[in-house]
């Protein structure tokens, strides 16, 4: 079975595999970022803007802002969890409040 | 590439959702095939039904579209059994009890805890009372809004009600019109007041004349979700009433056409708008979706708009004791933050008929009008004991004080929203003095950039945020000020982010103190002074803003702690239910069966 994924109601969550897995509102730790100046951002996430998945891997880009220092903008790629096993499609979530290195690339979802 | 709503749209979309909708009712929950369940979710929508967010999975979020806000008489009861019966969730809300119906911001009803299974019943009651969930949600004809009072109010240039009931009628259930690329909003505004709010829909009509007929000009592109707010914009078109069908058949047609299909983000027609700007939007109307020549824009009333125009005299809602043409009163009736136990929903059906038509109207600031009481029978209506909890005339505080849904059932929250402006607006009433001259004071809050508060558009806007205090993550606001609409309508300016939620009350302290200390008065000369006699005239709290730059803004008034206190600080969100004695998303029994017992989980 492929992994699907897809953000819904305007971006208020992550589906995968019709579950709802990551929503709005949770605080990311950010480092080795280009979001804003602070050395670690702290990034309150409003909205999934695009969402991938990279083997196994599910990655997304996230509009929201650092509440250290304002600055407001969309997120490269965060691993926001993986499918290990394919044909299962469990999905491991990260823990949004540990450190994340946010990518530039991914692969798109689309198309399946 | 279509986005992949799109798709699923392309497969089943429209009225024929409601076949299936009724048989996964009648097998129940559990017979939404696990991976079609986010399609179908999707689709729902356009029936009136949106999945409560997450911890309350098999529970929806249920919206009757009422055009105009009109509630024919025995409808109310309808709706209040309906409410009382089938929107009770496992939990009590500490503010208002078991069962509920929140008055929205577009003129409509939601209801929340609705389980699947009750769904048929619940459409077969409501349609054969005249009432529908149709398009209520969905990309497609939303409710239509206009001025609450259409037909009863004596500021009125045309009865809008009949041009918003027959748009109504042709647009619910054309499959012409059934799958837009985005939600389509739609105004129609009679009055000269401008309570129609227009401005921030997708499509507006607004009075106005031309060679001596009263029709409309029509305005495209408003809106306000995401930090793009827009106010809609003139395209140079007038319409007689008996045409303005075909014109809004040719915008949203064109709507179908060339709005974008593969941006979600991008798709409402406020971003079509930025692109061709309202010649081209004219032009293409004109071209390819009209068959008659289009009138130019007739003479507007707009330097008339009192409604929300942030005047001291000015008419801030329909709140209050109000003579209609035919001698009878209207009275508007405070909801604070517009939800209204099942139980006074019943009772006020039982008033509007023993001392009014029977009708009721919602109104954009989530509020309730009691339409058509004789004059002889004010004084007792009045006296009711209901009327103590839903004020014709309330403390400016309670009066203006707006909230959306929020994290107790939206998935795009950020904060816990209406049983927090509650505690607002109560704590600012009992320790804030409003500085002489002030009756209306609009304060929106919204938990989110989506605005269904409609923030931009208030004295005070509050927007749903995070910050830390002593390191810990609290819910918190983004404060804007000055907006409103009016002739010249303006956005809130943003001026203090991240405030935490409990020392926004001491903010709105302060800025009011800053108000009263600063602002500017002057003298009317005897022969200028109006039918209030008023001797002095004082700088309204918009003009107040407006004169200022950010930094003068930012130093206005500091935000702090004080006597209120916040129950919801903490992330809410991360509940299954806010107000929960066992809050932890674990705790949650959903999804549950048709009676409400939890059904195994599938992991
Ligand atoms: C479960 C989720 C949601 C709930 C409970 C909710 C609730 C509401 C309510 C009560 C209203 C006024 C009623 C109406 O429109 O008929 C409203 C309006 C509105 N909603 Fe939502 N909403 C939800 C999701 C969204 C989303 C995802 C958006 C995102 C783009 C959104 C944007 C708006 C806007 C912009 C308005 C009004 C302002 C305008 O007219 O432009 N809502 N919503
Ligand atoms: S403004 Fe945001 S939080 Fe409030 S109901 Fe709308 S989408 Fe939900
Ligand atoms: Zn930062």
């Amino acid at each position: 079975m492929t992994t699907d994924v897809h953000q819904l109601d305007d971006g208020a969550w992550i589906s995968v595999n019709d579950s709802r897995e990551i929503n709005v509102s949770d605080l990311w730790l950010l480092a080795r970022h280009e979001f804003c100046d602070c050395e670690m951002a702290d990034f309150l996430a409003e909205g999934v803007v695009e969402v991938g998945v990279d083997y196994p891997d599910i990655a997304a880009r996230f509009a929201g802002r650092c509440i250290q220092c304002g600055t407001e903008g969309v997120t490269d790629w965060l691993t926001v969890g993986r499918v290990i096993d394919p044909d299962d499609g469990q999905f491991y979530g990260v823990v949004p409040e540990s450190v994340h290195v946010p990518r530039k690339r991914t692969r798109l979802a689309r198309p399946e | 590439m279509p986005s992949k709503v799109e798709n699923w749209k392309s497969e089943v979309y429209g009225s024929e959702i409601r076949e299936h909708l009724m048989e996964f009712a009648a097998e129940g929950w559990d017979a939404i095939p696990e991976d079609e369940h986010d399609a179908w979710f999707e689709r729902f929508k356009w029936w009136g039904l949106y999945h409560q967010r997450s911890g309350q999975e098999s529970y929806f979020m249920m919206r009757i579209g009422t055009p105009n806000g009109v509630i024919e008489p025995g409808q109310l009861e309808v709706i209040g059994e309906i409410a009382k019966e089938y929107a009770t969730g496992p939990v009590d809300n500490p503010e208002f009890g078991d069962a509920y119906c929140d008055w929205t911001t577009r003129q409509s009803i939601q209801l929340h805890w609705i389980k699947l299974e009750d769904v048929p019943e619940i459409f077969e009651k409501l349609e054969s009372n005249g009432l529908s969930t149709q398009q209520a949600c969905g990309d497609s004809w939303r409710n239509i809004v206009g001025c609450p009072v259409a037909g009863k109010d004596t500021h009125e240039h045309i009865d809008a009600w009949p041009v918003a009931e027959d748009l109504h009628e042709e647009f619910k259930g054309d499959d012409d019109y059934a799958n837009l690329p985005r939600k389509w909003k739609v105004s129609v505004t009679g009055c000269d007041q401008g309570c129609g709010q227009g401005d921030i829909n997708d499509l507006a009509f607004e009075p106005a004349k031309k060679d001596g007929e009263l029709g409309f000009n029509v305005r495209v592109g408003g809106g306000l979700s995401r930090k793009e707010p827009r106010f809609a914009r003139g395209i140079d078109v007038w319409v007689p009433p008996e045409q303005a069908s075909d014109v809004a058949a040719g915008m949203s047609a064109l709507f179908r056409e060339y709005g974008d299909r593969e941006d979600r983000f991008n798709a409402r027609i406020k971003f079509l708008m930025d692109e061709w700007g309202p010649e081209k939007m004219r032009r293409v109307l004109q071209e390819e979706f009209v068959d008659f020549e289009l009138p130019t824009a007739g003479e507007d009333m707009r330097d008339q708009y009192t409604y929300n125009a942030g005047q001291n005299d000015g008419h801030g809602d329909h709140v209050g004791v109000h003579e209609q043409p035919d001698g009878n009163y209207y009275v508007g009736l405070d909801v604070l933050v517009g939800r209204m136990g099942a139980d006074d929903t019943l009772e006020l059906a039982d008033l509007a008929e023993e001392y009014g038509s029977g009708e009721v109207r919602l109104t954009q600031r989530q509020n309730v009008i009691v339409t058509d009481v004789p004059e002889d029978d004010l004084d007792a209506f009045l006296d009711e004991p209901l009327l103590e909890d839903y004020s014709p005339d309330p403390h400016p505080f309670m009066r203006g004080s707006i909230a959306c849904t929020g994290s107790e059932f939206c998935s795009l929250s950020i904060t816990e929203t209406k049983n927090r402006q509650v505690r607002y607006a109560r704590w600012l009433k009992d320790n804030v003095e409003l500085p002489d001259g002030v009756e209306d004071f609009h304060i929106h809050l919204s938990g989110c950039t989506a605005s269904c508060a409609q923030p931009q558009i208030a004295d005070v806007s509050l927007r749903g945020m995070k910050t830390r205090k002593d390191g810990e993550p609290v819910e918190a606001f983004d404060i804007g000020l000055g907006g409103g609409l009016g002739e010249d309508p303006h956005f809130a300016d943003w001026v203090e982010m991240r405030v935490a939620a409990d020392e926004v009350p001491g903010y709105i302290q302060n800025l009011l103190a800053a108000y009263e200390a600063e602002r500017e008065e002057r003298v009317v000369p005897e022969e200028q002074r109006g039918r209030d006699g008023e001797a002095v005239e004082r700088e309204t709290f918009r003009e107040f803003i407006a004169a200022r730059d950010e930094d003068a803004l930012q130093d206005l008034a500091d935000a702090e702690e004080t006597s209120y206190e916040d129950p919801y600080m903490h992330n809410t969100k991360m509940t299954w239910y806010p107000y929960a004695d066992e809050d932890d998303m674990n705790a949650s029994p959903a999804p549950t069966d048709g009676t409400g017992q939890p059904l195994p989980s599938d992991d």
